[in-house]
């Protein structure tokens, strides 16, 4: 911005269109505004009152007319009164342990991000095994590698319902596992620790291959030479997985675990086909709890501030990306 | 000696490659059983019946094939509806979406004029914000344009994201500049340069914006679950999931469904899989 500022004070100050250069972007305006058009009524619009609408009272969902109410649905969700009451009783330890075991955002944003914490490096790692198996393949590695992928294609009301199936009281994975020895046999999606598990288990499964493909991609570029004098200097495969593989991946592992992380705080379908949230709050998460806030409870306002809350977290990460993504391209 | 010692050598790391081989391809197999597995119990369940499902010890194979499930889940539910309303968005939104994106790209790629960056940023500045923070601002607009329970509001929602415009941009710019300039001074116009020249040209980037579009509409669970409420304007997603509240314990009928309603996607997945699998290896990291 400020290396353009002398150059724009040299322009000369008013320059008028002439009529060729009218007629080039009436021309180029014309090739963007069917899709414009489109986009900034239905997006660019929307994006911006979602924040407006964070302030409002907007019970009815009528925009003009509704009461602006400042901070106050922020005091709602976050429970202010509440946890600072806690915090001057018991100390800000306490007031803490309130807010994320009783208050609805808090235990949202603490089974989110439980829930990030393990799907993203599970995800990588398995997506990373299936790349590095599929690569050394030859004959077949396009069926194998449309195989693996096929989950991510798979609609999701059918995929969760029916893992929702395989994993209840009698289903095909309790007996598996009976039949190795364990006597858990209830449904999965209704015990509170196990259904967590049940939806980690299917986001993993089903975006292994995505990341694969990604992954493979990388490992195309991952330079001969390497392996050749990492051989020479007589490293066998597994050290040669750590100090040649590894590291040459690390800019996809980087970009990977960006996007799983977004993807993850973005969760909805898999919680609402299989669990619905449940059991009690076990598995609510930060859209499921904007969904029910919005379209259950109709608090427009009160679900808006809760959409800054994960806009906030996945800008943060953006943020992160970018920053890093710097240091990437410079090494 | 010293020949013969390093033909054996060889030898063994011919052996030791094919053990290798094996081992890899034992490897992908056990692998792909275990991403299937689920698709296979889905079709093994739906073709018994409803007490057969959980029974113990499992069976893999029914005893006997009953096919007829899957006649009676058209009856008991109106799924050629559902089937049709979703066509019906997944077309649209793929047609609007491939040509006003690639529309613009071009003009974002291609054209100079006052304000393209202006604009262009704006692209850029929602491209990051997720959907779930302004689908309620969105859902009162559509409803005070008298969209809900309408599917042209599955329409809008989908066909003008900034995704597609980012990709048939980032598209355009690798096509050189020289190709256009060529074809003006043999006097196409800018509208003729994009239909005769940069759409042809842009044929892999088109198919991979069609399927990611294609799929990700004939899939989309929460808009469909947000906007429509009758039967009538219903997709398969939403359809699907009414009907396995309303016949929360016929498992083979609701398995059935499951396995109709994946068809068709399986079917596009199939034929362009190497578009779409190109698609994210050069693009996934961006979109």
């Amino acid at each position: 911005m400020a290396q353009n500022a002398p150059a724009a004070s040299v322009r000369p100050p008013k320059h008028r269109m002439g009529r060729l250069e009218r007629k080039n972007t009436l021309v180029a305006l014309s090739f963007i505004a069917p899709n414009f058009i489109g986009f900034a009524i239905f997006t660019l619009i929307p994006v911006v009152m979602s924040v407006v609408m964070s302030f409002m009272d907007s019970k009815t969902g009528a925009i003009f007319g509704a009461e602006w109410v400042g901070f106050a649905n922020y005091q709602d969700i976050f429970n202010v009164a509440k946890v600072s009451s806690k915090m001057a009783d018991g100390g800000f330890l306490a007031g803490l342990s309130y807010f994320f075991n009783r208050v609805d955002l808090g235990i949202a944003l603490k089974n989110t991000v439980f829930y990030t914490i393990v799907t993203v490096p599970l995800t990588l790692m398995c997506s990373i095994i299936l790349a590095l198996v599929l690569n050394r393949a030859v004959k077949g590695a396009v069926a194998f590698r449309a195989i693996l992928f096929f989950p991510y294609v798979a609609s999701m009301v059918a995929i969760c319902v029916c893992w929702n199936f395989m994993l209840m009281k009698d289903g095909p994975i309790n007996q598996i596992l009976m039949s190795l020895g364990s006597d858990f046999n209830k449904s999965w999606t209704a015990d509170s620790t196990m259904a967590m598990w049940a939806i980690i288990l299917v986001s993993v499964w089903r975006s292994m291959g995505y990341y694969m493909v990604i992954y493979l991609a990388a490992l195309q570029g991952v330079p001969r030479e390497l392996y050749e004098a990492a051989t020479v200097d007589g490293a066998n495969k597994w050290q040669q997985f750590w100090s040649v593989t590894l590291p040459q991946l690390r800019p996809t592992t980087f970009f990977a675990s960006i996007m799983l992380i977004i993807g993850c705080f973005k969760i909805y379908d898999t919680v609402a086909i299989m669990t619905g949230g449940g059991p009690g709050r076990a598995t609510k998460m930060l859209v499921t709890y904007i969904y029910d806030t919005a379209f259950m409870q109709f608090k427009y306002g009160t679900a808006s501030a809760i959409a800054m809350v994960l806009l906030v977290i996945v800008l943060l990460v953006t943020v992160i990306q970018f920053s890093m993504e710097k240091k990437f391209a410079n090494d | 000696m010293s020949e013969y010692k390093l033909k054996s050598v060889r030898r063994d790391n011919k052996a030791l490659q094919r053990v290798n081989k094996a081992l890899i391809y034992i490897a992908l197999v056990a692998l792909s059983i275990f991403t299937l597995i689920p698709f296979v119990w889905m079709l093994s369940s739906s073709l018994k019946l409803d007490r057969e499902v959980f029974a113990f010890p499992m069976r893999w194979i029914p005893e006997t094939f009953h096919w007829e499930n899957y006649i009676v889940i058209w009856t008991k539910v109106p799924m050629l509806t559902f089937f049709k309303n979703t066509a019906i968005v997944a077309l649209s939104v793929t047609l609007i979406q491939t040509l006003t994106s690639s529309f613009a790209a071009y003009a974002f790629a291609k054209l100079r004029f006052r304000g393209r960056d202006t604009l262009f940023l704006c692209y850029i500045a929602t491209i990051a914000v997720p959907w779930q923070t302004y689908m309620i601002p969105q859902f009162v607009e559509m409803r005070a344009f008298g969209l809900y329970d309408n599917l042209q509001s599955i329409m809008v929602l989908q066909a003008f994201s900034a995704f597609g415009v980012f990709l048939m941009r980032q598209f355009y710019q690798g096509i050189p500049t020289e190709l256009c300039e060529a074809a003006r001074i043999d006097g196409l116009s800018e509208y003729g340069i994009w239909a005769r020249i940069m759409l042809p040209l842009s044929k892999a980037a088109i198919a991979t914006l069609v399927i990611f579009t294609f799929v990700g509409t004939w899939n989309d669970y929460m808009g469909p679950m947000i906007y429509l409420s009758h039967d009538s304007v219903k997709t398969v997603q939403v359809g699907l999931r009414r009907f396995i509240q309303e016949n929360s314990s016929d498992y083979h009928l609701i398995m059935a469904a499951s396995m109709v309603s994946l068809i068709p996607v399986s079917i596009v997945f199939l034929c362009l899989q190497k578009y779409f699998i190109e698609g994210i290896a050069t693009s996934g990291l961006k979109g």
